[in-house]
């Protein structure tokens, strides 16, 4: 903390005229302070952990080296590469629903966008956003117990013979954890697209019926296509939510059961701290920064590509 | 006219209905809260003899007001330092340019899908060796600079829309480049300082994974933190653990619903620079 201070005081010396001087040394101890945060608590930690991840340790005895031995790990061993799998799948359901359902939400929303309904739901569906995923998750976990709100509504429906413990059964745990993140998200998304919307030049509409396009056509060629941007947006930040999912799922099943619901995140907090493989820990910990620098990318460079 | 008023139709309860799927987790662990502590209550049934009391006992057993102020702690810990470092770094590397203000701003760029649990590993032995593991302080360094990238692009694309001539007509003035950061262009910035502040408050008070790892001390975490603790404790104790999940998410959803306007503003502007 003495740092920002530090660097204020040494602000004041030079001479103010100089304009050059901004471009170098003056400007650079704006930056300092920053950077030496950054350069210790994330940028070195990043280093440590390529470097970690080529050894064998148990974060107490001597290290040795093992080479890419690790990385042979995550890809062959069942447990690890599942995690991996696991991630992908929970992308279903973290980003394909909120950004389908969001859009047509979204749209639906649009027509009557100025009402008072339309500004309450602004406030409402922002909700999930805010909370702690933790609380989320334990509110889900109760929602969905073989006593939860779920089974009574199935029940009440007549569904009685599919109730069960969502998040205790093999088959149904993931997309369970999946409906979790989806409800955290939608109202992001939701909101999102709709801003989106509000930007686009009803002129469009218009040529479009006088075209005698349909109400489908109209959504695709026109709403979908200008919303590009926030689409991509929207694709982005869930799918990073998915990949690097952790909170939700440490609270809601702890991976289980068996190994269903097992993320990269999560495996990486009990290989380091449980089972003491940080070689493992760390092996893996690069292949998810990886695949989620991977994944952030491409879609951020189509957005820039798009001529708005 | 009738195709118009059944598309808003379907629209409200299409509405209605979205709300009603946001809310419900809620009102659940509400309605559970009220029953006897220790009982399993069956779904959304409002109890027969509500047990309000099971508020004032969560609170106590969760050690709500030692919670209130460690989060607060570290919020005032993180926050204000990290919109200042990032304030600054984006003014130089925005509108000051500096040299090799490109590289600078693509490094910074790197860490902003980084996620948490790629670091937390070699973090743990760092925070370890600098003798803080277990103090506030374990949360709030890393947060600092976990938080740079996102702080220094965000103010980044403030400055970078700062015309030039403003700089110019302050320094004829004979303003030094401290005073013309200070006078001019931090008032400027109050629209993108006071959004990023929103954001980072909120991001350090539902932090989970730097809580849970480096502060073994509940009372010392984070709310969210400090929630996880809680579940490990009475998770068996249903409407116990529905009544303190509730207080726990209580402050953010008050300062949500005081503040909103200003906080869909910059969740959603986060959300599109992010």
């Amino acid at each position: 903390m003495a740092r920002p201070v530090g660097a204020r005081s040494t602000h004041r010396r030079p001479p103010p005229t100089k304009l050059r001087g901004t471009r170098g040394l003056i400007g650079w101890l704006f930056v300092v302070p920053a950077l030496a945060f950054y350069a210790v608590f994330v940028l070195r930690p990043i280093a440590l952990t390529f470097q970690y991840s080529l050894y064998k340790w148990d974060g107490i005895g001597p290290s040795t080296w093992v080479g890419p031995a690790n990385y042979g790990k995550v890809f062959t061993d069942p447990d690890l590469f599942d995690s991996l799998i696991n991630a992908f799948q929970l992308i279903v359901f973290f980003s394909a629903i909120p950004v389908v359902l969001g859009l047509a939400i979204a749209a639906t929303i649009r027509r009557i966008a100025a009402s008072r309904l339309a500004l309450v739901a602004r406030t409402v569906l922002f909700l999930p956003q805010v909370i702690p995923l933790v609380a989320a998750g334990i509110a889900w976990s109760w929602l969905l117990a073989s006593t939860g709100v779920i089974n009574q509504f199935l029940s009440l429906l007549g569904l009685g013979t599919v109730t069960r413990a969502w998040l205790g059964d093999f088959s149904t745990a993931l997309p369970a954890v999946g409906m979790i993140g989806a409800w955290v998200l939608l109202g992001l998304c939701t909101l999102l697209l709709l801003a989106g919307m509000s930007k686009i030049d009803p002129a469009l509409y218009e040529a479009a019926r006088l075209d005698g396009a349909g109400a489908w056509r109209e959504f695709i060629s026109i709403t979908v296509l200008s919303l590009r941007q926030e689409i991509a947006v929207c694709v982005t930040v869930t799918v990073i939510a998915a990949l690097a999912s952790f909170d939700i799922v440490y609270i809601s099943t702890q991976g289980g059961p068996g190994n269903t619901t097992m993320v990269p995140g999560l495996q990486i907090y009990y290989l380091a701290f449980s089972e003491r493989e940080i070689g493992t820990a760390s092996a893996l910990a690069v292949v998810l920064m990886f695949l989620v620098i991977a994944c952030a990318l491409p879609i951020q460079w189509f957005t820039k590509d798009g001529n708005r | 006219m009738i195709t118009a008023w059944r598309e808003a139709w379907t629209g409200r309860l299409l509405l209605v209905g979205m709300m009603a799927v946001t809310v419900l987790p809620f009102l659940s662990l509400f309605v559970t809260a009220l029953h006897p502590s220790g009982t399993y209550p069956p779904g959304l049934a409002w109890p027969s003899n509500p047990q309000w009391g099971n508020f004032l006992r969560a609170f106590e057993a969760a050690n709500m007001d030692e919670l209130l102020i460690s989060s607060v702690l570290i919020v005032l810990g993180v926050v204000p330092i990290s919109i200042l470092l990032g304030t600054m770094a984006g003014f130089a590397i925005g509108h000051l340019r500096v040299i090799g203000s490109r590289a600078l701003f693509l490094t910074f760029v790197l860490g902003l899908t980084l996620p948490f649990e790629g670091i937390i590993t070699p973090l743990y032995y760092q925070i370890r060796d600098m003798g803080l593991l277990n103090t506030r302080w374990a949360i709030i360094l890393p947060l600092i600079g976990l938080f740079m990238p996102f702080s220094v692009f965000w103010m980044r694309a403030h400055f970078i829309n700062m015309p030039e001539e403003l700089s110019e007509s302050a320094r004829m003035d004979g303003a030094n480049v401290w005073q013309l950061f200070r006078r001019i262009h931090v008032p400027l910035a109050m629209p993108a300082i006071s959004s990023l502040g929103i954001l980072l408050f909120l991001w350090t008070w539902n932090q989970f994974l730097l809580a849970i790892v480096l502060v073994d001390d509940p009372t010392k975490r984070t709310m969210s933190g400090a929630l996880g603790a809680f579940q490990g404790q009475w998770g068996t104790d249903i409407p116990l653990l529905c009544a303190g999940s509730l207080l726990i998410l209580a402050p953010t959803l008050a300062i949500f619903l005081i503040f909103q306007r200003h906080f869909v503003k910059a969740l959603l502007q986060g959300s599109l620079k992010g």
